[in-house]
């Protein structure tokens, strides 16, 4: 009997089990998240004020340091963290499991941090101002990709803890049957992380070899073709995460069940297949690749993750509706979502956080990723407009959503500023839809992305934009400071609330013993017939009429919006 | 909180789908396959598509191609700089080179006519941006990048770079004209 590493203990209002190494683990995850955050945060404001024409805060060398820097706290280090805290909680905590090697998981994780630091540094020292992407022959100082290299190793090795609890939780019978959905989906995240990871290693050692010397040509191409496969597929485990914890606060918040586990966990297994082919995404405007080659990948084979993403995008709020209806707020089309609980902010978040993700950052994701729609957009500010969309409302905001239950049950501390946490998904996700939004116009119009000074002063030869785009950057500009400020109010509530936040003490607090970390034997399965499960909801044999409908409002933006930007380009010169 | 919990049926796989999802998925499904198909549907009957042909060159080569070009069809300079305007014949080869952090030569074109446009980085990546069409394309060093392009508007076009290069980057700026046919 394996008495020893059983700490476990019981969350008095989820009913959540606890292992206490992985909670701690958890939680130091989660803050080293919130504080790159917090960096990226004060970044991002930087940004902003200097890409708003009529305020130009920096100047240029800092300008591009500073929006490299804010690129990989934000999209690596924030997300990163966070996302291990979730793989350890979906392995962990909702298969009442021990953590498989503590040790390892504190040895992965200051080894992230450690990455962090080092790549932060590099990049504050001045003369690794190369952007996110760091494309070769521009060379980084050498501790730029080493500092990456230590945190990717470190993420790895996360990956593989998470990995071992699940093998653990089998062979040791914490659960019954197969793992819940909200695990799935980590598991998909997991195995798209380990994929981008080695991605990762392939191109930045041999670019860190070159940096000290010991490789004497890096191909332009070659480090853009493997590079992408590394930072498009890091973005992919964000999406996978970001479903997943849709799926999580729905069922937090509405005790909602997934509509049909064979859907959901297909979906996600459609993740697994074909995501990755995404990088193709951003080598469509390259020379050295082929229409057809091109064309397979950017279209995640025919779009079949895609599909995955649009199944998620009804399955989560059709999930939502039944539980609502079944509660009794079955009246019309939309009685659901008129008295979903709009104050709970994890639910605003989440139910934002699905929105933006779908209208803002999948149909624009979609549409340049066509391979010749991608002619009248690459590199322009549509780019980071549309991914604004996907990581920022995606990801960041259903990732914010997510912390407003795990303060309680795992930091075991009351929200601080209650009031303010009702507002602040608001906040932080209009101010992003109009950033987002208004990039991706000002991005038709030609604004180039990573840009300082859209008015090229001192050039003879400079571009006059449009009045239209100066307007359109002031008022992404000006949203922008609205979701900086609806940052600002996350990073309030957290930080005040685990630091200073009143402690919830538990009752008759006691570990559990180890026998108690066993799943109890499984009862006789009910037996459900067809249809019969949801009697006497929804319309015309439509258990979610109202997601039905949203549903269709989003493919009809989606028809026109893709279709009108064909229709603009075949009025551009031609072209083969 | 089922999500977060085993799926209570162990045979989760065998229950039936809801008439929702399956409706959905076979309407996904098929907005799918269009989107797919419109991309080879527009290399066939559409006139914007992104030409695969494409060499490797070296920086030497290059220059000494565009060289050529500018001593043959030069008709003017522009700027201090005294940046050379070339207007080759229509048909023929244009060479643009993308370095640090200039665009040259600058180009004369004819309207309704076609051109071989050759493009290359002579040092890090660059991106060709023709403003205010928006027509965006990725600058390689190392590659040379030759697609037929046939401008349809007359007008003082501006080529900017989209691709970050360094601290400059946001001085890198020409123009491309595109007169009348003679």
């Amino acid at each position: 009997m394996m008495a020893v590493n059983r700490m476990f203990r019981t969350c008095p209002s989820t009913g959540l089990v606890y292992h206490e190494p992985a909670e701690k683990l958890i939680r130091w995850n989660a803050v080293a998240g919130v504080v790159s955050l917090l960096v990226g945060g004060i970044l991002a404001l930087l940004v902003t004020l200097t890409r708003w024409p009529a305020v130009h805060l920096l100047p240029p060398d800092w300008f591009y340091l500073v929006l490299t820097a804010h690129g990989l706290n934000m999209l690596v280090f924030w997300i990163i963290f966070f996302e291990i805290a979730v793989l350890y909680f979906a392995a962990s905590v909702l298969l009442k499991c021990r953590l498989a090697t503590p040790k390892m998981a504190w040895a992965g994780f200051w080894l992230m941090i450690v990455g962090a630091l080092v790549n932060n540094v590099a990049v504050f020292r001045g003369d690794s101002s190369v952007m996110f992407t760091s494309y070769a022959p521009m060379g980084a100082h050498p501790a730029f990709y080493l500092g990456l290299i230590l945190f990717a190793v470190g993420a790895l090795v996360a990956c593989f803890v998470f990995f071992g609890t699940l093998v653990v939780a089998k062979s040791e019978g914490t659960y019954n049957g197969s793992v819940p959905l909200v695990t799935f989906g980590a598991v998909t995240a997991a195995i798209i992380a380990v994929f981008t990871i080695a991605s990762g290693a392939i191109i930045l050692i041999p670019t860190f070899l070159w940096s000290i010397g010991l490789v004497d040509h890096i191909d332009s191409l070659m480090y853009r073709t493997v590079w992408w496969a590394f930072g498009h597929s890091s973005q992919q485990i964000n999406v996978a995460a970001h479903v997943s914890v849709w799926y999580a606060i729905a069922a937090v918040v509405f005790g909602a069940k997934p509509l049909s586990e064979k859907v959901s966990r297909t979906a996600f297994f459609l993740y697994i297949c074909f995501l990755q082919l995404a990088s193709a995404h951003h080598l469509l405007a390259d020379p050295g690749l082929t229409s057809n080659w091109k064309i397979f990948n950017t279209s995640y084979a025919m779009y079949l993750a895609v599909l995955a993403s649009m199944v998620h995008g009804l399955t989560v709020p059709g999930a939502i509706e039944v539980a609502q209806r079944e509660k009794g707020y079955n009246r019309g089309l939309f009685e659901w979502l008129r008295k979903a609980p709009w104050s709970n902010p994890s639910f605003s978040a989440m139910f934002m956080s699905l929105i933006g993700f779908g209208f803002l950052g999948g149909i624009s994701g979609v549409m340049m990723g066509t391979e010749q729609l991608n002619l009248i957009i690459h590199n322009t500010i549509y780019v980071p407009g549309h991914f604004h969309a996907t990581v920022v409302i995606g990801t960041t905001l259903a990732f914010m959503g997510l912390t407003y239950f795990l303060i309680p049950t795992l930091f075991r501390r009351e929200l601080m500023f209650p009031g303010m946490a009702k507002w602040q998904p608001y906040f932080f996700g209009i101010g992003m839809m109009g950033f987002s939004l208004f990039m991706m116009g000002a991005g038709t119009l030609g604004v180039p992305r990573r840009h300082w000074d859209m008015g090229f002063a001192g050039n003879p030869l400079a571009h006059e934009f449009p009045g239209t785009a100066y307007l359109m950057m002031g008022i992404m500009a000006i949203s922008g400071i609205l979701a900086v400020v609806g940052g600002g109010m996350y990073l309030l509530i957290t930080v005040g609330s685990v630091f200073l936040g009143k402690k919830i003490e538990t009752p008759g607090f006691k570990h559990v013993k180890a026998n108690d970390g066993r799943a109890p034997a499984p009862g006789p399965q009910p037996v459900v017939a067809a249809g019969g499960a949801h009697a006497g909801i929804g319309t015309a044999g439509f258990i979610a009429p109202g997601t039905f409908v949203l549903a269709l409002v989003f493919l009809t933006a989606f028809v026109l919006y893709y279709f009108i930007n064909w229709k603009y380009l075949s009025t551009v010169w031609p072209l083969s | 909180m089922s999500a977060l919990s085993p799926p209570p049926d162990r045979l989760w796989w065998k229950q039936p789908l809801d008439r929702v999802e399956g409706t959905w998925i076979a309407i996904a499904f098929i907005w799918c396959m269009v989107m797919f198909f419109m991309m080879p549907f527009w290399h066939v009957f559409g006139k914007q598509n992104l030409a695969n042909e494409a060499y490797r060159t070296t920086p030497e080569m290059f220059q000494a191609k565009t060289q050529a070009m500018v001593d043959k069809y030069k008709i003017r300079e522009e700027t201090d700089l005294k940046i050379p305007v070339v207007a080759p014949p229509p048909g023929s080869d244009v060479y643009l080179i993308a370095r640090l952090w200039q665009w040259w030569p600058m180009i004369e074109l004819e309207e309704g006519k076609t051109y071989r446009l050759h493009l290359a980085s002579m040092d890090w990546l660059h991106g060709f941006s023709l403003q205010p069409e928006n027509i965006n394309i990725q600058v390689h060093p190392g590659y040379e990048h030759i697609m037929t392009v046939t401008p349809n508007r007359v007008g003082t076009y501006s080529i900017i770079c989209n691709e970050y290069c360094g601290i400059n980057h946001h001085t890198m700026a020409s123009r491309l004209y595109v007169v009348k046919a003679k």
